[in-house]
């Protein structure tokens, strides 16, 4: 509670929120890193995953992406960046790193999109005569849909998390009022920071929630796929695979079992927390 | 190039003199990373096993737990420890509870996603045969969602070795307070070292999970290969009910 108060102290002191090490600056650093980091991460991970769903190949490549990228901790990678010659080049060490995470849940969801998407439906497009491209931009990517956004979420959330860490490395961002805290045991400072960042979080994922529901290419058409989303972001292929099991009466256990095994069924559930 | 008791002095980024004159400070910080790790996945299995057996009996219970764990999920992990010292002051628990909070989502997910996959005629089977409650739960449903719970353990798992790093901030990081001083200090081979460390810490995890449930699932093998032929049915049996 005490901590809560300081907090509130700390988050109305105005001085707080001026000057190079204040809240507006940091936030500034924040949103600007995690929005250029985004934009590139989409640039090379959408064409990638598309074209690769598009052909059919490297399926293996597109889910050990994710695989391994969890395994790395990203505040290793920030501070491998750092001290490397890299480190003398500004924001690039920070660049790097969140792009590098920002990519495997872009890269895994649109790929599991395309591929997820109805053969039979893209059989019958093909069998109506529209050429490659056309398939991709008019039956593929909307079916895809779904998990193409999910994967921006889970790749958003993730840059916006990583961002945060940078500060531990000597980068900018919000996180950096968390680290100054800890730096001079002001546990009010501390306090704010977290909220400000949990916030800040939870505020990107709302938004991304409002435009997923916007800008779908087939509003009100999806109905299973509907209901797996509305109630979570992630887990929408484990829920919806379970679904459409049970739905189909024969439900062949052994499917889903084996799939959950393999990691594959559950990689969307999971391919993003690291930070 | 330089002989092997240079490198500490020309901070190459690989160094044997490192390893071998601060083994036991490696040594150390690897056993407090396991063990945070391992204390961390335990509890969250323990709190999240109830917590998918909650959800899965009302749908008007399910959404609050899926919706709060993911909201959990989305706090960077820097916040959530920042948080939480506050509560517990500088101390391992904050480092242990946070993981603990981040892993129940996957957890939960799986867990309820493993025992709603369990079909409807073995559980009236087991029924019939006077199975009650608990018995149903632990011999019948239980071993069935094993493969989807060991499955979320892995991930689990993988994801928090790599974010017990990040307790470094409160000086219980394991190997992540290597790569912290590290930093500090400039030292290339303690923080390459280090992040080597954690990242085969976390393989030698998921393999020791594979491995553990081969073990307990001994059926799943002999499905296997009827698996896929059964993967491509449900494909089939879905496009066919969309």
């Amino acid at each position: 509670m005490e901590a809560i108060a300081g907090a509130w102290q700390w988050l109305t002191t105005g001085a707080n929120w001026a000057g190079e090490k204040g809240v507006w600056h940091r936030l500034s650093e924040h949103l600007w890193l995690s929005g250029v980091c985004l934009v590139l991460a989409c640039l090379i991970a959408l064409p990638v995953a598309l074209w690769l769903g598009h052909l059919g190949k490297g399926g293996a490549l597109a889910v050990n992406v994710s695989n391994v990228g969890r395994a790395v901790p990203t505040y290793a990678v920030l501070v491998l960046l750092t001290l490397s010659p890299l480190g003398s080049q500004g924001d690039w060490p920070t660049v790097i790193a969140l792009v590098l995470f920002a990519v495997p849940p872009l890269l895994t969801n649109a790929y599991l999109g395309m591929r997820e998407a109805d053969r039979n439906v893209v059989e019958a497009a093909r069998g109506m005569g529209m050429s490659g491209p056309q398939l991709l931009l008019r039956v593929e990517i909307p079916l895809a849909y779904p998990l193409i956004m999910t994967g921006l979420r889970s790749a958003t959330v993730q840059v916006v998390a990583t961002a945060t860490l940078a500060a531990l490395a000597g980068g900018g961002g919000l996180g950096r009022i968390i680290t100054a805290g800890f730096g001079n045991y002001n546990t009010a400072q501390v306090v704010a920071g977290a909220l400000l960042v949990a916030v800040l979080a939870l505020l990107v994922e709302g938004a991304l929630v409002v435009a997923d529901r916007a800008f779908d290419p087939m509003r009100g058409q999806r109905r299973a796929g509907r209901a797996g989303r509305g109630s979570s972001r992630t887990g929408a292929r484990t829920e919806s695979s379970t679904e459409s099991g049970t739905a189909a009466g024969a439900a062949p256990r052994t499917a889903s079992g084996a799939a959950a095994a393999e990691g594959q069924g559950d990689d969307v559930v999971a391919v993003r927390k690291l930070t | 190039m330089q002989g092997s008791e240079n490198c500490l002095t020309a901070n190459d980024w690989i160094c044997g003199e490192y390893v071998r004159t601060r083994g036991q400070e490696l040594m150390d910080a690897t056993l407090q990373h396991i063990g945070i790790t391992a204390v961390s996945v335990l509890i969250g299995l323990l709190v999240a096993f109830p917590l998918a057996l909650i959800a899965r009996r009302s749908r008007a219970a399910a959404g609050p737990v899926l919706g709060l764990t993911t909201v959990l999920y989305t706090v960077p992990s820097l916040a959530m420890f920042a948080l939480l010292t506050p509560v517990f002051g500088v101390s391992a628990s904050v480092v242990v509870t946070g993981l603990v909070l981040y892993s129940l989502t996957i957890l939960v997910r799986n867990i309820l996603a493993g025992l709603q996959a369990v079909p409807a005629e073995v559980r009236e089977a087991a029924r019939g045969m006077g199975y009650g409650p608990a018995r149903l739960l632990f011999e019948v449903e239980l071993p069935l969602a094993l493969p989807a719970l060991v499955a979320g353990l892995r991930i689990a798992t993988v994801s928090t070795v790599a974010m017990t790093t990040i307790g470094s901030v409160v000086g219980y990081g394991g190997l992540g307070n290597l790569i912290a001083s590290g930093m500090e200090s400039l030292f290339k081979a303690e923080v390459l070292t280090a992040s080597v460390l954690c990242v085969l810490l976390a393989l030698i995890a998921d393999g020791l999970l594979m491995g553990l449930q081969r073990l307990l699932t001994p059926w799943t093998r002999a499905q296997r290969r009827a698996g896929a032929g059964a993967r491509r049915g449900l494909r089939a049996v879905r496009a066919g009910a969309e």
